[in-house]
């Protein structure tokens, strides 16, 4: 089986049976990270060039481990001190890369539909690495793909999604794949921070935690940008913390242990206490070497399938 | 110019007639409409069987871009867009470089309009509101008017101020020239760049949320039952509030006119989905209920105008990100294919409405001349054919710009040719 598109844009409209391929591709490399020698040649004479005009740490690392262990060759490019800085315009930064004989494009962008944009004005396969407030794919991947590793099957599983999902495109990622996946998704938190008809979507929305605390197998907690509240969003993170940080007080009325995860970086004590962020239910560690997985399966299927 | 028009069905809303006729036409004026003309020797004879015969159509919302940004379009690329779409008269918007909020600009555009494309295109300047359409201080209005400005408006822009909209609607009524607004409350749309709602929420994007446009609208309704005399016409209406605001004020009787784009009853938010450019313009593209809610309001009359609003905008100002991208599509060359593919033979509008919409009704709101299709008057006519089916392609565009959403949508009728000013587009 192969994957119906040559790029990965987002999760909406990507089918059970693709969702279900890239993360069981994703297992059989989970298992060769745990080797001594951790590099596979699948890639060998591609080359893969990081486009990340947004600042990032863990995502661009994490591609980069990814596409070095499929052994492809690989380009960085970060917006600080490149032509961007000068009033390029992505498309021509994109063409002028990609004229450098490229395959294969990772974008991380703060305009919703960046990826989208470039595979109208580029060949090379792309791969979205978050677009502003729209997806993230590969995060929303290698968080199915832990929840799966924890409980065997996303099948009825009942996850939350906690913070600010107007803003997240990790919400989004986690929601369309989530619900194809057959589990039973969820949002809390506060109005302003929910944008409108996200029921539309499918999933349930709280603006409690109490209500929902009883009726999740696991959270999925974002991260609280403090920007948000100079917007008019929300009056302070005292009050954001106090009535949406998740902390051991709150989830201990679960009837059973709540699984915590969270895409990083944590505001430790704000949205999440230090606590569970450490706490033995928390498989934030897990995301991110499942992350290398995820994305270098990715990378595998849709740069040897063409 | 010895023109006879063969067998064209006429249709005008003004004599309220509709039958199949003979038009014989010289030099510019009508000399005989009669069921069968034999032509004197030295008329060109058209065979306009099964073609529409309507007085010249007018899109009373158009950016033409000149002076300031003629690498989008030009008064000659708009006039030559709009004789290619079927339009004998265009209202260009002030927001050019100098904006017209001074008489010398309206009277360079007016002037303009008559020495390109043979002068077959009336131009008629809509001036600003507010002086350099800041929105702080109102335009001169009275030299405005003089120099040839039939409107007021600071569009792509709202008057968002109720000071100065209040002071627009009360300086303008000296003149009986309406007051045009952009019907956005600013501080509810600040970086939106699509409708807020399903789509919206499903592509991550920010919203301009319906109530910015009904807001604003029920603001102004509210100013103008305060400023009676006034006249106030809301531009490319796109809410269902937003136009059950109008239909109320206007069954209290006050003097409120609304126009739609075509686009906004031919394409919901979904079309968004794709990320394309083409399909960003403001007001945005709203739901299917605001469409059914518009074509209701064309068909009970709320909506009194089509117009396109007519925005070109270049292929690399257009080709970026979509947040980064300007709002706005060209319009004069689908407009009467959208309208006859969109609003006919399913029970929205007849054809006699749509011409009186594209035509007779927008220039009454603008205080033009109407068109009289009688012997002795100047020829001002659109001919249509309904049938002609065309897939829109917009490397034919006449305008210098081609951003449309519509490229590639197969239509159903078209304009074929216009007369005006002792010019012809047929025969």
């Amino acid at each position: 089986m192969k994957l119906k598109s040559r790029h990965l844009l987002g999760l909406d409209g990507v089918s059970k049976e693709e969702l279900t391929l890239i993360l069981d591709t994703a297992a059989s490399f989970r298992e060769i990270l745990d080797r001594p020698i951790k590099k596979v040649p699948p890639l060998q004479g591609k080359t893969v060039v990081n486009l990340f005009f947004e600042s990032s740490t863990r995502t661009r690392i994490s591609f980069e481990l990814a596409e070095r262990r499929l052994s492809a060759d690989v380009v960085n490019f970060a917006s600080s001190g490149s032509s961007v800085s000068k009033g390029e315009t992505l498309k021509d930064t994109a063409r002028n890369i990609e004229a450098m004989k490229i395959d294969m494009v990772v974008i991380r962008h703060s305009a919703p539909g960046s990826a989208h944009f470039l595979t109208r004005v580029l060949d090379a396969n792309i791969i979205n690495a978050g677009d502003g407030w729209h997806e993230h794919p590969t995060q929303g991947l290698l968080d199915m793909y832990t929840l799966r590793e924890k409980f065997g099957t996303l099948e009825g599983l009942r996850v939350c999604i906690v913070g600010d999902i107007t803003h997240s495109r990790v919400a989004r990622s986690n929601i369309f794949g989530l619900i194809t996946m057959g589990a039973h998704v969820s949002i809390c938190g506060p109005t302003t921070l929910i944008p409108r008809d996200m029921e539309h979507l499918g999933v349930k929305v709280y603006h409690r935690l109490e209500d929902v605390i009883p009726e999740v197998d696991a959270f999925n907690v974002l991260r609280i940008q403090l920007e948000r509240q100079a917007s008019g969003l929300f009056p302070s993170l005292r009050e954001y913390h106090r009535f949406f940080g998740l902390t051991k007080e709150k989830v201990a009325a679960a009837r059973k242990p709540i699984t915590i995860m969270h895409p990083g970086p944590i505001n430790r004590d704000v949205e999440l206490s230090a606590d569970l962020a450490d706490g033995e239910h928390s498989v934030i560690l897990q995301q991110v070497t499942n992350g290398v997985a995820i994305r270098m399966a990715v990378l595998y299927l849709l740069g040897t399938t063409n | 110019m010895k023109l006879l028009l063969k067998g064209g069905r006429l249709l005008d809303p003004v004599s309220n007639r509709d039958e199949v006729v003979d038009i014989q036409i010289t030099d510019g004026r009508i000399d005989r409409i009669a069921a069968s003309v034999s032509a004197p020797q030295g008329y060109k004879q058209v065979d306009l069987k099964g073609k529409i015969v309507a007085p010249g159509l007018i899109d009373i919302h158009v950016h033409l871009r000149e002076p300031g940004f003629e690498h989008k379009e030009t008064i000659e690329t708009g006039c030559a867009s709009a004789a290619a779409g079927g339009f004998t008269a265009v209202c260009c918007m002030p927001n050019t470089n100098p904006a017209i909020d001074d008489e010398s600009v309206a009277r360079y555009v007016h002037a303009k309009g008559k020495s390109v494309c043979d002068g077959i295109v009336d131009v008629y300047p809509i001036g600003a509101a507010t002086k350099g359409r800041k929105g702080t201080e109102l335009s001169p209005m009275a030299e405005l008017a003089q120099a040839g400005a039939v409107g007021f408006s600071d569009d792509g822009a709202p008057i968002a101020s109720a000071e100065i909209m209040r002071r627009a609607l009360e300086y303008s009524s000296m003149y009986g020239v309406p007051v045009i607004q952009h019907a956005e409350e600013p501080t509810l749309t600040q970086g939106g760049c699509m409708n807020e709602g399903t789509t919206a929420t499903r592509l991550g994007m920010p919203g301009i949320p319906p109530i910015a446009e009904e807001l604003m609208v029920a603001r102004d309704i509210i100013l103008l039952r305060y400023t009676p005399a006034a006249r106030y016409h809301v531009a490319h209406i796109s809410t269902k509030g937003a136009l059950d605001t109008v239909r109320a004020a206007k069954a209290e009787g006050l003097n409120v006119t609304c126009e739609v784009a075509p686009h906004h009853f031919a394409l919901s938010e979904e079309a968004v989905a794709g990320f394309d450019t083409s399909t960003k313009m403001n007001p945005p593209l709203r739901t299917r209920m605001d469409i059914l809610a518009l074509k209701a309001g064309l068909k009970d009359g709320t909506i009194d105008v089509i117009a396109t609003d007519h925005a070109p905008h270049t292929i690399d100002e257009k080709e970026v990100e979509y947040t980064q991208a300007p709002f706005g599509i060209v319009g004069l060359e689908t407009c009467v294919g959208l309208c006859l593919s969109e609003l006919i033979g399913n029970g929205v509008l007849t054809l006699m409405q749509m011409i009186d919409k594209l035509s007779t009704k927008p220039r009454a709101i603008l205080s033009l001349p109407a068109i009289l299709m009688k012997e002795g008057e100047p020829a001002n006519i659109t001919i249509i054919d309904p049938g002609l089916e065309w897939v829109v392609d917009k490397e034919a565009f006449k305008s210098k710009s081609k951003n449309t959403p519509f490229h590639g949508v197969r239509l159903k009728g078209k304009a074929i040719g216009i007369i005006n000013n002792g010019k012809s587009t047929i025969g």
